[in-house]
This record gives structure tokens, C-alpha cells and sequence, in this order.
């Protein structure tokens, strides 16, 4: 047998006594995965609180987010499938053979059913524009809009009647969707019960407020740049709005998490003693200055002081953005930094240059590759429906 | 050809309905399941280490490394050996270096220099998967790929691992982890190929203080039978409750 090296060696340092087969298996992707899926369910989130609960100061942003959270479901996925399995060749067999105890096993039903009704929704969002387009355009592009038709092109005001409510439809089914999708990817935490910092019921809710805070702040960031980008204006009320909106779930959010610690601390089990020294030594500094100082408790005042200019809600957002995956990787990281023998603890080194294909693949080239996929996905997208443009049925 | 949005909704429940009844046409069978259908000739597998009679040679880990072609230099394997050194002013210090596969031979552990007047007690503990009854590493595994056979062996499919790495996170034993060449999950079988052709666990043959036992809990003639009804035996972390099937003969509470 070939001497190879051991998977998790090239970026675990042990200290004092762990087991001799424990490694930081689940690296950075796991932490990112989380991060682009709850950026999804925010995204969907903010634009059904203007189709569903008619929140009119977010007409402009709603066909937005709602492109917005299709290109970055396409790419949520993705650092398990193409960067985090061993065997990626073989991810197929979770429809195969779904193992359905496994919290896993879900994501490809749960997934696939989300992923189809953004897409649905977003042909009827879109559908008046595509006939449109279908009708005046010339060459190639013609003959891609008139697929996108699927032979519908009746645009009666009836017909697009029928859209408008086939769109409420779909946004609320969706919420919940959305809020399956992650409080379920919360779940392939909370479930795992050998991992102290894990292990909780308060998980997929956790992860579900932090996965809304971080998808509004999102479209709060990339609509601020996209304009500015494009030179046209901002619009304030949107931009307030979606403040608002950020502001009020990071307070569920922020609760949720202080919960979790001081629930942990409070009942003191076997393995407070060496998870609080990660809590409280090790990842400090990640939880309370960044996570919550930063990312949480200033983004709150910079919101709700009273006048809210562009200048302070793009501040918050990126704050929020940053916040948000300290959380996802202090949780996914955190969690097993300290060993399962409560005795040791592991440290995890990225790779940041790779030098073979394993520190390629769990290295921060595909971290880069991962985090401006979905942007560049929504550049694509708008060259075909126009993302901040309000024609089309819907409104 | 015209469509009206009534029958495009129409067609999209029908190709919903569609994709989603193939999907429940799987039958849901768990591993678990699988292996009571099966039923076993009411055999099951167990282990008993004798902590009292290991003296830390790490001959069981060379020989389960050759035995089950985990290659030798690499720092993972499916049984090793573990030093508990308390001193007599309670520290307690614990290793496992290079998984003890080349014995311990000096009295450094975590490569400190202990005078021997220091030491209260001294011991090794042998760690190995415990083919547990409730395996939490079977429960999470997202295609199945690894089961527990009906004489209650957990093993992995090496061809149908995907290698998310689930099944390592969720044992609390921190018996699994990555095969260097195959790239899938691996751990401890009890050497599934040998005991089920009436040899010994490779491990089990290599120790020649009798630390190590294997055999069918179920039979009232086996050694490992005999020990766990009349002696006092403990097991591992029993708190996570996944019943282990190893049990360990003069354990102490500084085993981690
Ligand atoms: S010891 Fe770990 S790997 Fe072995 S059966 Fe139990 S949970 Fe699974
Ligand atoms: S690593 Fe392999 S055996 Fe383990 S949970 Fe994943 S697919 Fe199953």
C-alpha cells in the first residue's frame, strides 16, 4: 500500500490529547454551505414580504431578490458537491438511495422542490416580458425567449391576472420552503450528538433567523452596489425598508444565539469545561467581537437610529454579511476544535495556496471560486431578464 | 398552439405528481430494518478488553494496520492504544502517539519527562470501533452506504461511500475516519472477513497477554460471554447511548 497522506491532516494542528483519528473533517465549505444556503432563503424572504404580504416599499427590490436567490440556490449546493466529498462522482446516490434517518439524505427532495418553486415563480414574474421579448426580438436571443415562453403567449389582462395570483401563490408556499430548507440544514447540526457545540434543538431555529439576517443584508449590498454601478438611483424607501426588515430579525437572531450559549453554560455538562474555554479563549474573539460585536449589536444601532441613509444601511449590510459567516464558521469550526475526548483540542489551518489537488479543493481558491459564483450568476441572469427593471406581470 | 395558465398550472401538478411518486416508490428500508428481515442466527459479535493485562506493546495496531492494508506510516487506524498517566498531584495525562503502534517504550507521555515517584497509576486502554448496537454513525449516513450486519457488525460499502464524512462527526468514539487510498469512511470491522470464517480478530491474535477478546456474546460457552455475565465491565461514554458492544475489565473514570 501507498503511503498517502491522511484527509484532514494537511489542516489540523492537535494540541494535548485527542483521539488519533480525529481531524477537522468538515472544513470551510461546510461553513460556506450554510452561509449561501441561508443567503437564499433570505433573498426569497424579502421579495414574498412585497408579492405576499404587499410590503409596497419593496417593489423595487423584489424581482431582484427573488433572481438573486435562484443564482445562489444554483450555487448553495455546490462546496459539498464539487469541493467537500471524498467521492464526489458518487453524489448521485443520495437519490439512489436516500437514507431518510440521515439529516443529509432530505437535501436533495428539499432542495429540488425549493429550487423548482423559485423557478416556476420566476417565469411568472417574468413571463409578460419574455412574450414580449419573443415577439420584437431578432436571431438568437428570439429563439431563446420563445423556448422561455413554453408556448404560452397569451398576455390578456386576464391571463396576466391569473400570473399575479399564481405568483402569490408560489411566494407563500415558498416562505415555508424556505424556512424547511434551513431550518433543516440547522438540523444536520443540531442532530449530532457528539459534538457538544452542536448538539441543540435551538439549531435550525438559530440558523434560520441568522439565514434571514444575512439574505436581507445581502440584497441590501448588492442593490446598493448595482445601482451605483449602473449610476440610477437608489431608492430610499426600498433601502429603509429593507432595514427594517434586517433590524427586527436580528433581534430574534441575536436572542437566539445568546440563548444557545447561556443555556449550554447555564446547564453545565460534562463538557462545559472545555467547550467554554473555546466559547470563552479560543473563539473569543471570532463570537464576541466579530459575530456579535461587529456583526450584530453595531449594525442594530447603525439601523435603528432614526434617519436611515444609504451610507449607514450599506455599512450595516456588509457588517451583517461578515457577522453572519463568522457565526457559520464559528459553529461549523468551533464545534470541532475541541476534541471528542474533552481532553484536546485541533486547530484548523486553511490552506490559502495550494500545492495539491486536496489543498486546490479545501483550499481558498474554491472558497473565492464559491463566494463570487453567485454574483457572476446574476450578471448572467440579468442579460436575459432584467433584474431591476418593473415590467412584466406581478405588479 | 395557445395555452391557457390553467393548463400550464395543470401540467406542472401533473409533472410535480409525476416526479415526486417515483421518489416515495422507494421503499424506506433502513439498515436496521434490512438486517431484522434478514435475522441472524441470534449471533452477536462482542469485545472485551482487559485494561489489567495490556502492557502497551502496540503489537495489535501493527497487526491491524497489515491485517486491513491501512497503510502503516499513515496517523490513522482502526484500533490503537492509549496511555492514562495520573500523577500524584491529579494531573491526569493522556496519549496516543502515532495511535501506539510502535509501543511504548519510554516514560514520557505527551513528551514530558515524569519521574516515576510522581506517578500514581499508570495504564493503557485499547480503543477500537464498538460495533454499537445503536450505531449514531449508521443513522446519519445519507445513502446507506453503512449498515450493521445481523450479527450486529457495522460495516462500510466502500463502493457506495460518498465521503461527506457524516458518519466521523456523529461517533463519539472517534473510531472513523478517511482511508488514505480509498478515500471513504473506514474504521474497525472486529475483522468481519476472519470471525466470520471462525478465526480471531487479527488484533485478538497478535496480543500475547490476552487483553483481547472477541466472540459471540450470545453463545454461553464464549470466553466474552462468561466475562461480561460475571464480572464487572464497563463501557465506553455509555451517556450517548448507543450501547457499545466492547467492554472494557478494570476501566477508570480518567478514560476518555
Ligand atoms: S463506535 Fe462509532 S463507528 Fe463504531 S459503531 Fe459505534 S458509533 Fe459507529
Ligand atoms: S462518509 Fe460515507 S459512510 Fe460515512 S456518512 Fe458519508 S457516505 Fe455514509
Amino acid at each position: 500500500m501507498t503511503i498517502e497522506h491522511v484527509h484532514g491532516e494537511l489542516w489540523t494542528l492537535k494540541e494535548l490529547f485527542t483521539y488519533p483519528n480525529e481531524f477537522i473533517y468538515w472544513t470551510v465549505h461546510i461553513a460556506i454551505y450554510p452561509y449561501l444556503t441561508g443567503l437564499v432563503a433570505g433573498a426569497f424572504v424579502l421579495s414574498s414580504l412585497y408579492h405576499v404580504f404587499g410590503k409596497q416599499e419593496l417593489k423595487p427590490v423584489a424581482k431582484f431578490s427573488l433572481i438573486f436567490s435562484f443564482a445562489l440556490l444554483i450555487m448553495a449546493p455546490q462546496p459539498l458537491l464539487l469541493f467537500h466529498l471524498t467521492q464526489p462522482q458518487r453524489s448521485f446516490n443520495v437519490f439512489f438511495t436516500p437514507h431518510f434517518y440521515s439529516a443529509i439524505a432530505a437535501f436533495g427532495v428539499v432542495f429540488s422542490t425549493y429550487m423548482a418553486i423559485v423557478a416556476v415563480e420566476i417565469w411568472f414574474a417574468y413571463r409578460k416580458f419574455i412574450v414580449e421579448q419573443a415577439m420584437t426580438r431578432k436571431g438568437i436571443m428570439r429563439l431563446i425567449y420563445k423556448a422561455m415562453t413554453l408556448g404560452s403567449y397569451d398576455v390578456s389582462e386576464k391571463a396576466l391576472h391569473t400570473d399575479e395570483r399564481a405568483i402569490k401563490f408560489l411566494a407563500a408556499i415558498g416562505i415555508p420552503a424556505a424556512c424547511f430548507l434551513h431550518g433543516y440544514v440547522g438540523f444536520i447540526f443540531g442532530s449530532v450528538k457528539s459534538v457538544a457545540f452542536w448538539f441543540t434543538p435551538l439549531m435550525p431555529v438559530i440558523f434560520l433567523m441568522s439565514a434571514i439576517v444575512s439574505g436581507v443584508a445581502l440584497c441590501i449590498f448588492t442593490y446598493i452596489i448595482a445601482m451605483k454601478l449602473m449610476k440610477r438611483e437608489i431608492d430610499i424607501a426600498a433601502t429603509r425598508s429593507m432595514g427594517q426588515v434586517l433590524a427586527w430579525f436580528m433581534i430574534v437572531a441575536f436572542t437566539l444565539e445568546l440563548l444557545d450559549i447561556v443555556s449550554h453554560g447555564y446547564a453545565a455538562k460534562k463538557d462545559w469545561e472545555i467547550l467554554s474555554t473555546i466559547i470563552f479563549d479560543r473563539f473569543a474573539f471570532n463570537i464576541f467581537a466579530l459575530q456579535w460585536g461587529l456583526g450584530m449589536v453595531v449594525p442594530m444601532i447603525l439601523l435603528f437610529l432614526p434617519g436611515l441613509t444609504i451610507r449607514r444601511a450599506f455599512i450595516s449590510s456588509a457588517l451583517v454579511l461578515m457577522g453572519v459567516f463568522m457565526m457559520r464558521w464559528n459553529v461549523v469550526i468551533g464545534g470541532q476544535s475541541m476534541s471528542k475526548s474533552l481532553a484536546g483540542y485541533m486547530t484548523y489551518k486553511m490552506p490559502v495556496i495550494p500545492y495539491n489537488i486536496e489543498t486546490f479543493r479545501e483550499g481558498l481558491v474554491a472558497v473565492i471560486f464559491l463566494l463570487v459564483m453567485p454574483f457572476v450568476l446574476l450578471w448572467l441572469f440579468d442579460r436575459i431578464l432584467p433584474v431591476f427593471k418593473n415590467q412584466g406581470a406581478g405588479h | 398552439m395557445k395555452h391557457s395558465r390553467r393548463d400550464f398550472l395543470k401540467l406542472g401538478f401533473i409533472t410535480l405528481a409525476g416526479v415526486t411518486l417515483p421518489l416515495s416508490a422507494f421503499e424506506l428500508l433502513t439498515p436496521e430494518a434490512l438486517a431484522t428481515i434478514k435475522k441472524g442466527n441470534g449471533k452477536r459479535w462482542a469485545f472485551v478488553l482487559d485494561t489489567t493485562k495490556c502492557i502497551g506493546c502496540g503489537m495489535c495496531v501493527k497487526a491491524c494496520k497489515l491485517e486491513n492494508e491501512i497503510p502503516f506510516e499513515a496517523n490513522v487506524s482502526r484500533t490503537w492504544v492509549e496511555r492514562y498517566v495520573e500523577l500524584k498531584n491529579g494531573e491526569v495525562l493522556i496519549d496516543s502517539p502515532k495511535e501506539g503502534r510502535y509501543g511504548y517504550i519510554k516514560n514520557d507521555p505527551q513528551g514530558r519527562n515524569i519521574k516515576e515517584e510522581d506517578i500514581a497509576k499508570g495504564f493503557f486502554v485499547c480503543k477500537l470501533c464498538n460495533q454499537c448496537e445503536k450505531p449514531s454513525c449508521v443513522q446519519v449516513c445519507p445513502v446507506g452506504a453503512t449498515y450493521k450486519t445481523p450479527d450486529g457488525v457495522i460495516l462500510i460499502d466502500r463502493k457506495w461511500c460518498i465521503g461527506c464524512g457524516y458518519c466521523i462527526q456523529n461517533c463519539p468514539y472517534g473510531a472513523r475516519f478517511f482511508h488514505p487510498v480509498y478515500n471513504t469512511a473506514e474504521k474497525c470491522t472486529f475483522c468481519y472477513h476472519r470471525i466470520t470464517k471462525g478465526m480471531n480478530s487479527a488484533c485478538v491474535d497478535a496480543c500475547a497477554f490476552g487483553a483481547r477478546k472477541i466472540g459471540n456474546i450470545n453463545d454461553p460457552n464464549s470466553e466474552v460471554h462468561r466475562i461480561v455475565n460475571t464480572e464487572r465491565v464497563m463501557v465506553l461514554k455509555p451517556e450517548y447511548g448507543n450501547k457499545p458492544m466492547v467492554f472494557y475489565v478494570g476501566h477508570d473514570s480518567i478514560v476518555r
